[in-house]
């Protein structure tokens, strides 16, 4: 068998595709420039080829392809939001997601867990119950469930009432679920490419000029290009990368911190997060335990990794895990989030014509990259904001609007 | 920046602390709509040197902390009045 295997890898014949084709030379000018080339700033080139035709694009990512958030975050999908214009979004994410490993041709490893919010208070018990109404209201599979109820589907769970702060119910969402993060990129770039769409690494936007004709010119690290529209996905960089373009964003780059245990025999099945414990955590395929809770206390623009988080962190675990005290922490790290005020992203039209922006997507965003790609795509080939992310737009907050999602997403992402 | 050098409490853990953000120059009392929304929504957000407003929690006591946030070290934290006396002969500084 392995010389039958080593004989078949010398054959000329079957010569294996490379994964990405080859990388073309910077050009002067594009019809669209993607500044990022994360989940999001991927998603966006693929669907401005596949829904739109529109292949004259450059995605300009000034480390490698996905290095932000896209490749540190905790891969948690669900839809149970809070307010009707967040929970119609996600849930119509959900929808592309589930046939989104077939279209890229990627193993994306998405796995529907069951996703379990533990109330331990009656404010949370409250806004489990809010969550729920609006969710069955618009056909989302959502629901609170008693504790005996959270000990049939995650009997791991210390149930006790003997800790500070016991369990008293939960919100289930049967189609939370986990993907594999960078085959989510790896698919939109290859697929972007194969479209003939360039994807240039290690190229950084520096500085950003309005012209009189219309065009927006791009600074970067590696000489000057024209484009007719512009789409800004940069994540934690989005105010710096936003004042180049000479507008102010409600949103404070600060981190957020994960790590992951040790490889462990799979026992946790659904993805259980505690926001009273600041505390999320699921098993991977792997079995390394993937833990987080709530972002640093401070804006900050380094991913440096701190043992206050991790300490409070196995504080909490240890409480709902108390079986675990000797299991070891494996890696840990952090990547900036871009927070808005009311915990709900930005995207659609800035003050600068044909400069569109997809941001504040904070710690929530990896579940969006889909419907976010989709939307900001259809923006940019037709100039119309489509009425999915109407609710989302900068202007909100001029007029005092918001759409608040702390509730659902302050430390379940 | 594990130490807070709270100039009412001298060096104290930094959990002790809470950043209440930016310091700016709040619109008067009849500025238009956008204005306040300018004030209460958008950051500057900057990755480089910022003053910033900090409180020591167990005596509610605020003070103005001068760090870095590219590279989370503290440059200098002053009393309110110190700090704003500093700003008026430097002018300008800070303030936004
Ligand atoms: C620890 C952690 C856990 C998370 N957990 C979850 C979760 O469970 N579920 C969920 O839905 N979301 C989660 N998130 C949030 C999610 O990761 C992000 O919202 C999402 O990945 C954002 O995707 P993006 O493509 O916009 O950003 P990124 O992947 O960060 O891409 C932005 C890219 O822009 C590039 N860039 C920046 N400046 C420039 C410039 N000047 N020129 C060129 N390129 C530039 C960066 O290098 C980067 O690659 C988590 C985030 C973190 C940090």
């Amino acid at each position: 068998m392995p010389l039958a295997l080593l004989k078949y890898g010398f054959r000329r014949k079957y010569k294996g595709d490379k994964y990405f084709p080859a990388a073309r030379p910077l050009k002067d000018t594009y019809d669209v420039v993607i500044i990022g080339g994360g989940g999001h700033g991927l998603a966006c080139a693929y669907y401005l080829a596949s829904d739109w035709g529109i292949a004259d694009v450059a995605v300009l990512e000034k480390g490698w392809l996905a290095s932000g958030n896209t490749a540190r975050n905790t891969a948690i999908i669900r839809a149970n939001y809070l307010t009707p214009a967040g929970a119609l979004f996600y849930e119509e994410s959900m929808r592309l997601w589930r046939s989104l490993a077939g279209e890229l041709g990627i193993n994306l490893m998405y796995s529907e867990r069951g996703h379990l919010t533990l109330a331990h208070s009656d404010a949370a018990l409250r806004t489990s119950r809010w969550r729920a109404e609006v969710n069955q209201h618009l056909g989302i599979d959502s629901e609170l469930v008693g504790r005996d109820e959270i000990a049939k589907l995650c009997p791991e769970i210390n149930l006790s009432e003997e800790v500070r702060y016991p369990v008293l119910g939960a919100l289930y969402h049967p189609p939370g679920a986990i993907a594999r993060h960078d085959a989510v990129a790896w698919g939109y770039a290859r697929g972007a490419m194969h479209s003939g769409i360039e994807i240039h690494q290690q190229t950084e936007v520096t500085g950003i000029k309005k012209h009189v004709g219309g065009s927006i010119e791009l600074e970067t690290n590696r000489g000057s290009i024209t484009a007719g529209t512009v789409v800004q996905a940069v994540a934690g960089m989005s105010s710096e990368v936003a004042r180049m373009a000479g507008f102010k964003l409600p949103i404070r780059s600060i981190p957020l911190q994960a790590c992951v245990s040790e490889p462990l025999k799979p026992f946790l099945d659904p993805i259980v997060v505690s926001g009273s414990l600041h505390v999320y955590v699921s098993q991977s395929a792997r079995g390394e335990l993937v833990m987080g809770g709530a972002t640093d206390p401070y804006p900050l623009y380094s991913t440096r990794s701190t043992l206050d988080f991790t300490e409070r962190l196995m504080a909490s675990m240890l409480e709902l895990f108390p079986f675990l005290e000797n299991a070891k922490v494996l890696r840990q790290w952090a990547g900036i989030a871009d927070m808005t005020p009311d915990f709900s992203p930005v995207m659609g039209l800035t003050p600068i014509s044909k400069y569109y922006i997809d941001a504040g997507w904070g710690t929530w965003g990896f579940k969006a990259t889909p419907v976010c790609g989709k939307c900001m795509a259809e923006l940019t080939a037709t100039g119309k904001v489509p009425d999915l992310i109407r609710s989302f737009e900068l202007e909100r907050f001029g007029r005092m609007e918001q759409v608040g999602e702390r509730g659902a997403a302050a430390v379940g992402h | 920046m594990k130490i807070i050098d709270c100039p009412l409490n001298g060096p104290r853990n930094a959990q002790e602390f809470v950043c209440g953000g930016e310091v700016r120059q709040e619109p008067s009392q009849d500025a238009a709509i956008d204005k306040w929304a300018d004030f209460v929504f958008l950051e500057n957000n900057l990755q480089g040197v910022v003053h910033e407003w900090w409180c020591h929690v167990p005596t509610s006591y605020w003070f103005i902390v001068t760090r870095n946030t590219a590279t989370e070290e503290i440059i200098a934290t002053r009393r309110p009045d110190e700090f704003f006396a500093g700003l008026k002969q430097t002018d300008g500084a800070g303030s936004e």
